[in-house]
């Protein structure tokens, strides 16, 4: 079991973890940020297997895996 | 403390005087006429595990300079005039983040590719910042080879002291001509510690050097910062060296070799009995104002300089028409004569 | 649960001014994660370019100079020299290392000077609004090169990774890829080895790292990652050079 915080204040809304997430669990979020930006929020499944992909492609460090 | 005597050149009297600064990094590229200077480092820098790079180009060297130099060594390069156009940019890079550093300008005839032979073309380059942006760097213009010995030490003080860069302005002659001078013979300096530089950061916070201030106001402050230093400076850093000036009715106003020279032509004139004198400045950035402000409305100047005018404009600016000025100038690697000098004193008394 | 992922400690807690999906972001953290891992912060001086990461100081909590553009390996061969025993690195785009830079780059190479070098290919000037590059590609357009890179006029995009491998004073060049997760990871691999030789003194170690502009690639953030792996890396290859 694993999973992930992150953190919608710094996320920009590039979407990269949406897209390496291998098994669908982040999403773009209908709300804005601080910044105006739409940021992805965690699904909270219980699918995370913790490979961290989304961490380590996340240009603004806003993610933290736990496992 | 005893001194030791030898005969030796400008160009090689101030590297000698770098070292006894306790300079420890050196970075130049050749160019007559200051090639001595370039290759008395490569011989004696690494005795004192100094740091000696002939870089890629006058361009490479200022910058290699600037990172020595934020590393916290006594830095220097040298150049003559058409290198130092090259350098302008890394000149400014190190008045804009706060370094101190040495360069030397042996200066010769231009503009362009010009010649080797000596000129004061380069005044307006060096006491104008020379490259981008408002600021200083003070300019000291020996006279003689002892003197280049002196003042490159002392550059390198004033360049710690403030944090400014600092220009040894010599010529072509002063820098091949040799002279005999006393050596210091007490032990070579060594670096003050500097708590702003880059040496690793443990135990403290980490330093930056940088001289790029993107928040909004931010520059202008720093300049302010700048500026006041500067104040400081012209207050306390001027330097000049005054001949007969209680009873001069035509003060010569001239610097480094061109102030011999004048001093030649006096002394040929004092004994005809006319009481001409001198003002040399030796600090040219801060100019010294205060050696101007004596004199009676009679007085006359004759600033004599191998340019066409350069020194002449801070004269007028500080006379401010009180007094008249003359001038007698030649450029292009041509020097005003004694001769000359005396002809035109003899037209203007 | 234990936490298995996070920010390095290096890599101050900031949000960063890059756009979305720009690569400076992984690579500041990938630099930060090594310097962590090599346990050399105290010893670590950085040297920022001119261009988009000219702030990089800002994120990084160990000593770091600026430099004029192009001129960051002289400031960085004169600092070494001076502080031996400080590991000495130096950031760059593409314009700092490949254009201006270019004669400051080849004799650092040249001298075999024990730097470390992070070279960040993004085929384009991003800070200054997108113009031509050195590494630009045939055909790709930006502000200088409207209808796109010509050959005739703008010469061939510059493999200055292969150049810089003839010089013998060069130890190791790798050019890697930022376009998915296990490409970061070999990223952070050649970035740990170019900063292991400089420790172990081994000469000049450099990684050129093709890193996405969604910006001025006119892409979004995984377009962009998807051009670097089917267009950019056939001209600039993936994999060691020296």
């Amino acid at each position: 079991m694993a999973k992930i915080i992150i953190n919608s204040d710094k996320c920009k809304g590039c979407l990269l973890c949406v897209s390496f997430c291998p098994k669908g669990l982040i999403k773009k979020s209908p709300s804005l940020n601080k910044k105006g930006l739409n940021f992805v929020e965690f699904s909270l499944s219980a699918d995370c297997i913790g490979c961290m992909q989304c961490a380590v492609i996340c240009p603004d460090c806003c993610i933290e895996v736990y496992k | 403390m005893l001194k030791k005597r030898i005969l030796i050149s400008g160009n090689e009297a101030i590297a000698q005087g770098a070292i006894q600064a306790g300079c420890s990094f050196y970075a130049g590229y050749p160019i007559t006429p200051q090639n001595e200077l370039i290759a008395y480092m490569a011989k004696h820098m690494p005795k004192t595990n100094g740091v000696f790079i002939q870089a890629e180009s006058e361009l490479a060297a200022i910058n290699m300079v600037y990172g020595a130099s934020a590393a916290g060594a006594r830095s220097m390069t040298s150049s003559s005039s058409p290198g130092i156009s090259l350098k302008q940019e890394g000149i400014s890079y190190i008045a804009g983040s706060q370094l101190p550093a040495v360069i030397v300008n042996i200066m010769r005839g231009g503009p362009g590719l010009g010649n080797i032979a000596p000129a004061q073309s380069d005044y307006f380059q060096a006491t104008r910042g020379g490259g981008h942006g408002d600021y200083n760097l003070i300019v000291l213009a020996p006279g003689s080879v002892q003197e280049a010995y002196d003042l490159t030490q002392k550059g390198f003080e004033l360049a710690d002291k403030y944090r400014i860069p600092v220009m040894i302005l010599g010529d072509g002659i002063l820098g091949q001509m040799m002279e005999p001078i006393e050596l210091s013979t007490e032990k070579i300096k060594t670096a003050i510690a500097k708590p702003w530089a880059l040496c690793g950061c443990r135990g403290r916070k980490p330093n930056i050097i940088k001289s790029f201030f993107l928040r909004e106001g931010a520059l202008e402050v720093f300049n302010l910062k700048l500026q006041k230093q500067y104040e400081t400076i012209k207050k306390k850093e001027a330097l000049f060296e005054g001949l007969f000036l209680n009873d001069a009715k035509v003060v010569i106003v001239a610097y480094g070799t061109m102030a011999r020279i004048a001093k030649s032509a006096i002394s040929q004139l004092r004994l005809k009995g006319k009481k001409i004198g001198l003002i040399r400045p030796i600090t040219l950035w801060p100019f010294p104002q205060a050696a101007f402000k004596a004199g009676n409305k009679k007085r006359k100047y004759l600033v004599v300089e191998m340019s066409y005018g350069q020194m002449l404009e801070d004269v007028k600016l500080i006379v401010n028409g009180r007094q008249r000025i003359e001038f007698l100038g030649r450029s292009g690697g041509g020097m005003p004569s004694e001769k000359e000098i005396i002809n035109r004193i003899n037209k203007i008394i | 649960m234990e936490k298995i992922f996070t920010r390095p400690e290096t890599l101050y807690d900031l949000s960063m001014h890059y756009c979305p999906g720009c690569g400076h972001g992984i690579a500041h953290r990938l630099v930060a994660e090594i310097v962590d891992e090599l346990a050399i912060r105290e010893k670590v001086i950085g040297i920022a370019p001119v261009g988009c990461a000219v702030v990089a100081y800002d994120y990084w909590n160990f000593d770091c100079s600026e430099a004029a553009h192009g001129r960051a390996l002289a400031v960085a061969t004169a600092i070494k020299r001076v502080h031996p025993q400080n590991i000495v690195f130096t950031y760059q785009g593409d314009g700092d290392l490949a254009a201006i830079g270019t004669n400051e780059t080849i004799h650092a190479a040249n001298r075999g000077e024990n730097l470390t070098v992070i070279f960040i290919n993004n085929a384009v000037y991003g800070m200054t609004g997108g113009q031509m590059a050195p590494t630009t590609l045939l055909g790709q357009k930006t502000s200088t090169c409207i209808e796109g890179r010509e050959k005739e006029k703008h010469g061939y995009p510059l493999k200055i990774s292969e150049m810089l491998a003839l010089l013998p004073g060069v130890c190791f060049i790798e050019r890697v890829s930022m376009h998915n997760p296990q490409w970061v990871l070999k990223t952070k691999q050649a970035i740990k080895q170019a900063f292991q030789n400089q420790i172990d003194n081994l000469g000049f170690s450099l990684v050129e790292i093709l890193s996405p502009c969604p910006t001025y690639w006119g892409l979004n953030p995984k377009e962009s990652l998807d051009w670097i792996r089917d267009v950019m890396q056939k001209e600039f290859p993936l994999g060691k050079i020296k």
